[in-house]
């Protein structure tokens, strides 16, 4: 066979050489996390799908929305909306598919620090979240400023640089806490539901619970976590408000990511 | 070369590995041989970090996996070829693997060549691959780094007759090169054409080890002469066990430099005298593993 041929040339197996090989460095690791996100079809139309859902978000705010409604925050609100629920997934599917498609067994032996590379997931994500929130704003101003022009109405300019970065931290924090959960359950239907659980079931509930209960009503923000971030969504939060996110965010996000970290750590790769 | 040092794995009650010891070295292609469920893909899984030993150790060239600066460099790795995001290409794949290691991207190519994968092949999606093509990729994943060390799980599953002729040259070449290579079977035949060392395995102790022509001897010597009965005798005289197989020849365990040498003095022609290769060591495999065997009670 040809292959034993070109074998010879190819493949030559050395001893000491590879002692002294450096480590792999971490910004090597975070770009093929980055690379792995994209080279799916399903992680291709995912992150295809931010971009369509922010053309799709904009149009029909320009189509449907009232005139005096055709300001930048409303743009920026529309936007948001899908890409909160796209960026966790993207986070999730990132952490979930090394084990639930198995392809950790090789990861994992290419880099045998789990920290490093769950970490490069960690920064890789991050990095998605902030472009893709970039990208939404760069859409939304397109949108405020065509829109505007079609119904001839002045071009409101009402998203200060401040509410933009609390609203860029909103959905990290979001991306983040579809990480943590990809990060303790390590399986992607598993970690998906999970995140609908965190994000749409529980809300309610506290808000049910809050209703009829005047003690949880004054509870509420320093113990519902979805609450207490949708301050960063609605202007710049008080110093009280900041500390119920930073105060939710512990329990809700970076306890649960401690233990899902030490599970990782731990666990067989199979 | 790896070493495996008193490794024991276990989960709650069960014992998937039992303080197992053995050494795969250099220049030499190790067969690690044993019934389904014997701790052979654990014992793999431990020795590249994916699983944590509950004692002992195992290393390579000296170091924990975990400790290996560029491990793909060091230690090329198949434990599963079905263990692949079924949504990326071969070509994405191995594309991967030449980045993690800070490869040239001359490499992708090279290794597609290697394991015959054709252009078109390559950038197919895994999910479309037969075991067999998976196999090949894993092979080349594998490979990509130029490592010195070998660890393969079962690597000739779903390969055609030509393909584990192929993956047989090819081991053979790397190990004749100063590669070290380990690899599991649960098939006798396979690892007894390829394999220098055979390290038996079975519920999760070594029940066997040693160099193949060792265990070959091991499985006895086979003779046939003019006269058997005489023949027989002189070897029961000397001490030996001697049974009587169907097909009219005897079967002992003395070696045969010691039945030419009995045979000679009591003045009996041999008409056939050799290792009992082959089906002695298929035997033996069924023998070593009856007792850990799920057919045990048969056997």
């Amino acid at each position: 066979m040809t292959a034993v041929q070109t074998e010879l040339a190819v493949v030559q197996p050395r001893t000491e050489r590879r002692a002294a090989a450096s480590p792999v460095p971490l910004t090597r690791v975070v770009q093929v996390e980055l690379r792995k996100m994209f080279d799916t079809r399903s992680g291709f139309w995912l992150m295809a799908s931010i971009g369509i859902a922010a053309l799709l978000a904009t149009t029909a705010v320009i189509l449907f929305a009232p005139d005096s409604e055709l300001t930048y925050d409303n743009f920026g609100a529309a936007i948001g909306a899908p890409m909160a629920v796209i960026l966790p997934m993207v986070a999730i599917l990132s952490v979930t598919s090394e084990w639930s498609q198995r392809s950790g067994l090789t990861t994992f032996t290419l880099v045998p620090h789990r920290g490093r590379v769950i970490g490069a997931k960690a920064i890789a994500s991050v990095l998605v979240a902030v472009v893709s929130m970039l990208f939404a704003f760069g859409i939304g101003a397109v949108g405020n400023v065509v829109g505007t022009a079609i119904t001839g109405t002045p071009v409101v300019w009402n998203v200060s640089f401040a509410q933009a970065l609390c609203i860029v931290l909103g959905n990290v924090l979001g991306l983040l806490t579809g990480f943590m959960l990809g990060v303790l359950i390590r399986n992607s239907a598993g970690a998906i539901v999970g995140y609908f659980v965190y994000s749409l079931v529980l809300p309610p509930l506290f808000a049910v619970l809050a209703a009829s209960q005047q003690w949880f009503d004054d509870l509420r923000p320093w113990v519902d976590v979805s609450y207490a971030q949708g301050f960063l969504f609605t202007g710049s939060p008080t110093g009280e408000q900041w500390t119920q996110i930073g105060v939710t965010g512990l329990c809700w996000l970076i306890i649960p990511l401690v233990v899902g970290l030490r599970l990782v750590m731990r666990s067989e790769v199979k | 070369m790896i070493t495996i040092d008193a490794l024991t794995k276990r989960y709650g009650g069960y014992t998937a590995v039992d303080d197992i010891s053995f050494t795969a070295r250099p220049g030499r292609v190790t067969g690690f041989l044993g019934p389904n469920g014997a701790g052979k893909s654990t014992t793999m899984r431990i020795v590249v970090g994916l699983t944590p030993p509950t004692a002992g150790r195992a290393t390579i060239a000296g170091r924990r996996f975990a400790d290996l600066p560029n491990p793909g460099l060091q230690v090329g790795v198949l434990l599963d070829a079905s263990a692949q995001h079924a949504g990326r290409t071969g070509r994405e794949i191995l594309t991967i693997a030449q980045r993690t290691m800070g490869l040239p991207a001359g490499r992708v190519r090279d290794m597609l060549e290697l394991v015959s994968l054709t252009v078109a092949e390559a950038d197919r999606r895994v999910g479309n691959y037969s075991l067999g093509m998976r196999q090949r990729l894993g092979i080349a994943v594998a490979l990509i780094g130029d490592p010195e060390v070998l660890v393969l799980d079962e690597p000739a599953n779903g390969l055609d007759p030509a393909g584990i002729r192929w993956m047989r040259d090819l081991l053979r070449g790397y190990a004749d090169r100063g590669g070290t290579v380990l690899l599991s079977s649960h098939l006798l035949h396979e690892i007894e054409v390829i394999a220098d060392d055979i390290v038996v395995i079975g519920n999760g102790r070594i029940v066997s080890q040693g160099t193949k022509t060792e265990l070959l001897q091991a499985a006895g010597t086979v003779v046939r002469a003019a006269d058997l009965d005489g023949l027989a005798r002189a070897l029961g005289g000397s001490g030996w066990t001697v049974s009587r197989s169907p097909d009219g020849a005897l079967r002992t365990d003395a070696d045969p430099v010691l039945i030419g040498e009995l045979a000679l003095r009591a003045g009996i022609a041999l008409t056939e005298l050799r290792a009992a290769d082959g089906a002695g060591l298929e035997e033996m495999f069924l023998q070593l593993t009856a007792e850990t065997q799920r057919e045990g009670a048969a056997a």
